[in-house]
């Protein structure tokens, strides 16, 4: 049976967050190219002024907005299809308006900007602050409260997986909680810890400062809390797509899971080591002792552990179905995969392009070659292989594959589907190779002017012309990947019901299954006990130190931008 | 548990290679004494920066011979300029002398990076940023601020001025 007519009333929720989700990448997708012709000075539209909103709206849009509503609608289909039952409805809708009305806050915040920044409630409507948004850069307080909503939405949509959990378990006691299920909710327990940094930054300190009940904010600490919740951000987008990896794509290979034990310790790393790391994106920060650096930089290493366990099932997956496919040799089984089906190509080569990103990840967690890149174009080049590709690609491929499921119709457009994911591929290959050697040249982020009138950059390897040829031409690429995508999803959407579905939600049993693997891992308590020790160690003192002068000195008062 | 022999052997080589970073960064930090940014630079009132009533060397930054073989450099940084080393007051240093920066802003959070160097930090409101290094080729370095602080950010840029040091004159300090 489709899921849609087991579950009608999920499947209308994850419907609705989708959509939410794609919207966000239309916009998004159209932003990302204005921004690489305007930044590379090939063609531009808005004023450099204008810059800034547009990216502010691009990285919220992406990095918020399309990955919130797209995990929240996998993470549905994931614990319903694995616990075969509905998720608590009032609860799941309750955090979809919210996120919503978050959303719109926010988006609304973000395009005045474009509109000559009209003064709504006292405050001009106008945040081109960045989804970082460093106080003491004020932005309007609608912005901060949609942020804030989209948080607190996110929560309650967590809360709805635990409940059926729960509900799960007083009917099947003494079983082994299903790997997908397994997988969300460690990631919404890594989630909840991380995202009360933010909360508190933005609750606490931004919203009452912006509105001007208190007039002063210390930069460094909401700069420390802000990152406190922006590294384990990251896990909170890749985790889902290793959801993908484990438990969907060794079937659309036509094999089965090489090892269910692996993939939950796999994921209770990711719940202890993601968080106590915050501080590698402030290697280069005064006002923080050394020894606090170095304590993140070595969990930061360690968090490479779960990631190359990861390549490695993974890949073993792969390889079991291939063989099974007739797959010969050491490596020529490569070929009896299905890279001619949009879901497991787009799938595939998004996991081969993170192997690239997290190359360049080592490099900035590198405490001292960080030096040499912090804050250059590679990081937006090393974030693109990850979020922009390793989440975003698996994200559009793993749809060509749920969509029919949710929806009840066929998947329509497949020679478009097909070409998708190659597109993207090759328009991040570019883009992405472009913005690394770039950033070695020095070249900035975050920045609208491809020159400066007091010097210029020097290529280390090839000239800053061509690179920034590059930079257009992958980020045009990239744009069409987007569009074929949405076309796609639109046709399909708007299709009519009715013929075989080629897909379904029925799953092999892995090689080796969750009976191998020791009961201590299904013990939420207590990993979720040692996650916050570890969080304790690594940013205990320097709170404490931040906090020893009061909570907002040294104090800066909001500076609109 | 059932852990396959490849995947042990892999799971060797996998804290091999994090135990290998370690080690090497740590020898970076320790052996070859490539310091970090820290907090030794101290705080400051970014409101009293602005107003330059700090009563310390940031109301009026500029180069300062410390001894004999170093010089300290203030700057501050502020929307949309480095007070020195934008537009005509670029900062001009000897070559083979050590050359601290200290660094504040007076407003929001800036970046300072000197291209083709290591010397790269943030600039945050209430801290002083301290980074020392020594220029041993001379010639004009190109000085960023890769941190969004503006509308006006683009045009934050600057440049530092390495000159021989036999050929250095220690400049009247002004603004
Ligand atoms: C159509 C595809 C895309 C294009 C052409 C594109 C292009 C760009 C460019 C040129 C920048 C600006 C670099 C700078 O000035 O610093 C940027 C920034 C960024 N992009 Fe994308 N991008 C695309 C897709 C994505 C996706 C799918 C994501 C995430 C899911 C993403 C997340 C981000 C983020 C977080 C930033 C940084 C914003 C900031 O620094 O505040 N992008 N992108
Ligand atoms: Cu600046
Ligand atoms: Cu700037």
């Amino acid at each position: 049976m489709v899921f849609v007519d087991e579950y009608p009333k999920t499947s209308k929720l994850i419907r609705s967050q989708f959509i939410v989700s794609f919207i966000a990448l239309a916009l998004g997708a159209v932003f990302g190219i204005v921004q690489a012709l305007h930044r590379t000075g090939t063609f531009r539209i808005f004023s450099s002024a204008d810059y800034y909103t547009i990216l502010t709206g691009h990285g919220v849009l992406l990095a918020l907005v399309f990955t919130t509503f797209f995990i929240a609608g996998l993470f549905g289909w994931a614990v319903s299809n694995s616990l075969e039952r509905v998720l608590p409805q009032r609860a799941a809708w309750g955090a979809f308006w919210l996120m919503l009305v978050g959303t719109v806050l926010a988006a609304v915040a973000i395009l005045g900007g474009l509109f000559g920044a009209p003064s709504i409630l006292g405050h001009s409507l106008k945040a081109d602050v960045l989804f970082t948004f460093y106080a003491p850069m004020k932005a309007h307080p609608a912005f901060y409260l949609g942020a804030a909503l989209i948080i607190v939405g996110s929560w309650i949509a967590g809360y709805a997986y635990f409940k059926s959990l729960w509900n799960w378990r007083s009917e099947n006691a003494g079983e082994r909680i299903p790997l997908k299920t397994f997988m969300v909710i460690t990631t919404m327990l890594m989630w909840y810890i991380s995202t009360i940094g933010v909360a508190v930054e933005v609750v606490v300190f931004l919203i009452p400062w912006s509105l001007g009940l208190i007039s002063n904010v210390d930069p460094l600490l909401t700069r420390t809390l802000f990152w406190y919740f922006g590294h384990p951000v990251v896990y909170f987008w890749l985790m889902p797509a290793y959801l993908v990896w484990y438990t969907i794509l060794p079937k659309l290979a036509g094999g089965r899971l090489f090892s269910d034990p692996l993939a939950r310790v796999v994921f209770v790393l990711f719940l202890l080591l993601s968080t106590p790391v915050g501080f590698h994106h402030q290697y280069v920060d005064p006002g923080i002792p050394e020894g606090f650096k170095f304590i993140a930089m070595t969990n930061t290493m360690f968090l490479l552990l779960p990631s190359l366990l990861t390549a490695f099932t993974v890949v073993a997956s792969l390889e079991h179905g291939a063989r099974q496919n007739g797959g010969k040799g050491y490596f020529s089984w490569l070929r009896n995969l299905p890279w001619g089906e949009p879901a497991f190509a787009g799938c595939a080569l998004a996991g081969l392009m993170f192997a690239a990103g997290g190359f360049s990840g080592m490099i900035n967690a590198g405490m001292n070659i960080n030096y040499l890149i912090h804050n250059t174009l590679w990081v937006p080049g090393h974030f693109h292989l990850t979020v922009g590709t390793a989440f975003a690609l698996t994200a559009m491929a793993i749809s060509y594959w749920l969509v029919p499921q949710i929806t009840g119709k066929k998947l329509q457009r497949r020679g478009l589907a097909a070409i998708q994911p190659y597109i993207w591929f090759i328009g991040m290959a570019l883009m992405s190779n472009a913005m690394h050697r770039a950033g070695l040249a020095g070249i900035p982020r975050r920045t609208a002017e491809p020159t400066y009138s007091e010097f210029s950059f020097e290529g280390v390897a090839g000239t800053v012309g061509e690179m920034r040829l590059q930079i257009a031409i992958g980020g045009t690429l990239l744009f069409v990947g987007a569009a074929l995508f949405l076309v796609v999803m639109a046709e399909t959407w708007i299709a009519h019901r009715g013929g075989r579905l080629r897909v379904n939600s029925v799953f092999p049993d892995p090689l080796s299954g969750p009976e191998h693997s020791p009961r201590i891992l299904d013990n939420y308590k207590l990993w979720t006990a040692i996650a916050l020790v570890l969080i304790v160690i690594a940013y205990g003192p320097p709170l404490a130190a931040m906090l020893a002068d009061g909570i907002t000195a040294p104090g800066s008062p909001p500076i609109p931008v | 548990m059932q852990v396959h022999n490849f995947e042990k052997v892999w799971l060797g080589a996998a804290i091999l290679l994090i135990v290998g970073f370690i080690a090497t960064i740590s020898y970076g930090t320790v052996g070859a004494g490539i310091s970090m940014v820290d907090d030794s630079g101290g705080q400051i009132s970014a409101q009293a920066v602005q107003n330059g009533n700090t009563g310390t060397q940031f109301d009026d930054p500029g180069v300062v011979q410390a001894s004999e073989d170093q010089v300290v450099v203030y700057v501050v940084a502020q929307q949309f300029q480095f007070r020195p080393g934008s537009g005509d007051t670029p900062i001009r240093v000897p070559a083979d002398t050590r050359v601290t920066f200290k660094v504040t802003s007076a407003d929001v959070v800036h970046g300072f990076s000197i291209t083709e160097t290591n010397i790269n930090t943030m600039v945050i409101p209430g801290q002083v940023a301290e980074v020392t290094a020594v220029f041993d080729e001379t010639g004009t370095y190109g000085l960023v601020c890769h941190e969004y602080c503006g509308a006006a950010h683009h045009t934050m840029g600057g440049s530092v001025e390495v000159v021989p040091k036999d050929q250095y004159e220690p400049q009247e300090v002004s603004n």
